[in-house]
């Protein structure tokens, strides 16, 4: 019977160690799938305008260049 | 034509296309198996296709136009979006080579749906080869007008006819889902007909900045 409590009790350490373990624990994959999507959009964002400013200048100045003419 | 000189359309088309960026990635999809988030590459990779369908037929329509009137500037409208449709003609291939990758598992598996895209796209670089083969003017714009205008149909059939007569795996052709009633909801539509419009005129845009270019270089070339 002592032996039995104290594989068991033993065995319930384990269990607890090992709830711990597996328990809702922070981790990193979890910020990288579901919160960090927006960076990614913002990045898109940034580059699309960035370029489409770049085409508006460049229109500008072919603006310039045909009223030169 | 006046309108390529106005800045209102280029705004819209800028807000459009940034909605679609965000909402594009942003918004819920429906889930299928293989295609899992890529999916939303129809937002970003189609209209490529669509925006390049806008300039080559802007451009055998020009094509036509000199033909039947000898303009020169035409002419010059032809070339700039033939140029402009083989630019988003690459992004194209090569978007859809990077989708194919991770769901065919190879880049380039000999599909149908690839193997004539890429013979239409030498079909294209066969059009800019010629015309700079030929160094008379007028010789040139008629040459490659007519060229332009057998290649467009020929083009069509290539991409959108042939593939869909066999087993391609594209979505879309050999019985595969992609458009149809049952896979696309309206959450995708309200992304993706904006997308076509909205790249199709960002084609436009950068077509018509490259006419007014090569327009300038005309003029300056003309012996007064």
């Amino acid at each position: 019977m002592k032996k039995l409590t104290l594989m068991l009790m033993l065995l319930l350490n384990f269990a607890t160690v090992f709830a711990q373990q597996n328990g809702p624990v922070e981790m990193a994959d979890a910020l990288r799938s579901s919160g960090k999507i927006y960076v990614v959009v913002c990045t898109i964002v940034i580059v699309f305008l960035g370029l489409a400013i770049y085409l508006f200048s460049i229109d500008r100045r072919l603006k310039k260049i045909e009223k030169d003419q | 034509m006046k309108f390529i000189y106005q800045t209102w359309w280029k705004v819209i088309t800028v807000i459009v296309i940034v909605y679609t960026l965000i909402a594009g990635l942003l918004l819920g999809v429906p889930t299928m198996p293989i295609l899992h988030e890529t999916i939303r590459n129809t937002y970003f990779h189609v209209p490529m296709w669509m925006a390049m369908f806008t300039v080559f037929t802007i451009s055998v329509y020009y094509s036509i136009k000199y033909l039947q009137t000898g303009k020169e500037e035409y002419d010059l409208i032809a070339v700039e979006s033939a140029n402009t449709g083989l630019f988003f003609f690459v992004i194209g291939l090569i978007t859809g080579m990077l989708w194919a990758r991770y769901t065919w598992g190879a880049f380039w598996s000999n599909d149908p749906k690839q193997n004539s895209a890429a013979i239409a796209f030498l079909l294209y670089c066969a059009y800019s080869v010629l015309r700079n083969s030929i160094d008379e003017e007028q010789k040139r714009a008629k040459i490659s007008a007519i060229y332009n205008i057998f290649a467009f149909p020929i083009m069509i059939v290539l991409i959108m006819v042939l593939p869909r007569m066999t087993d391609s795996l594209h979505p879309g052709n050999g019985g595969n889902p992609a458009f149809g009633k049952l896979d696309m909801d309206n959450r995708m539509r309200i992304v993706l007909y904006p997308a076509f419009i909205a790249w199709s005129a960002m084609g436009v845009w950068i077509a018509s900045v490259r006419y007014r270019i090569r327009l300038i270089e005309y003029k300056k070339n003309q012996i007064n």
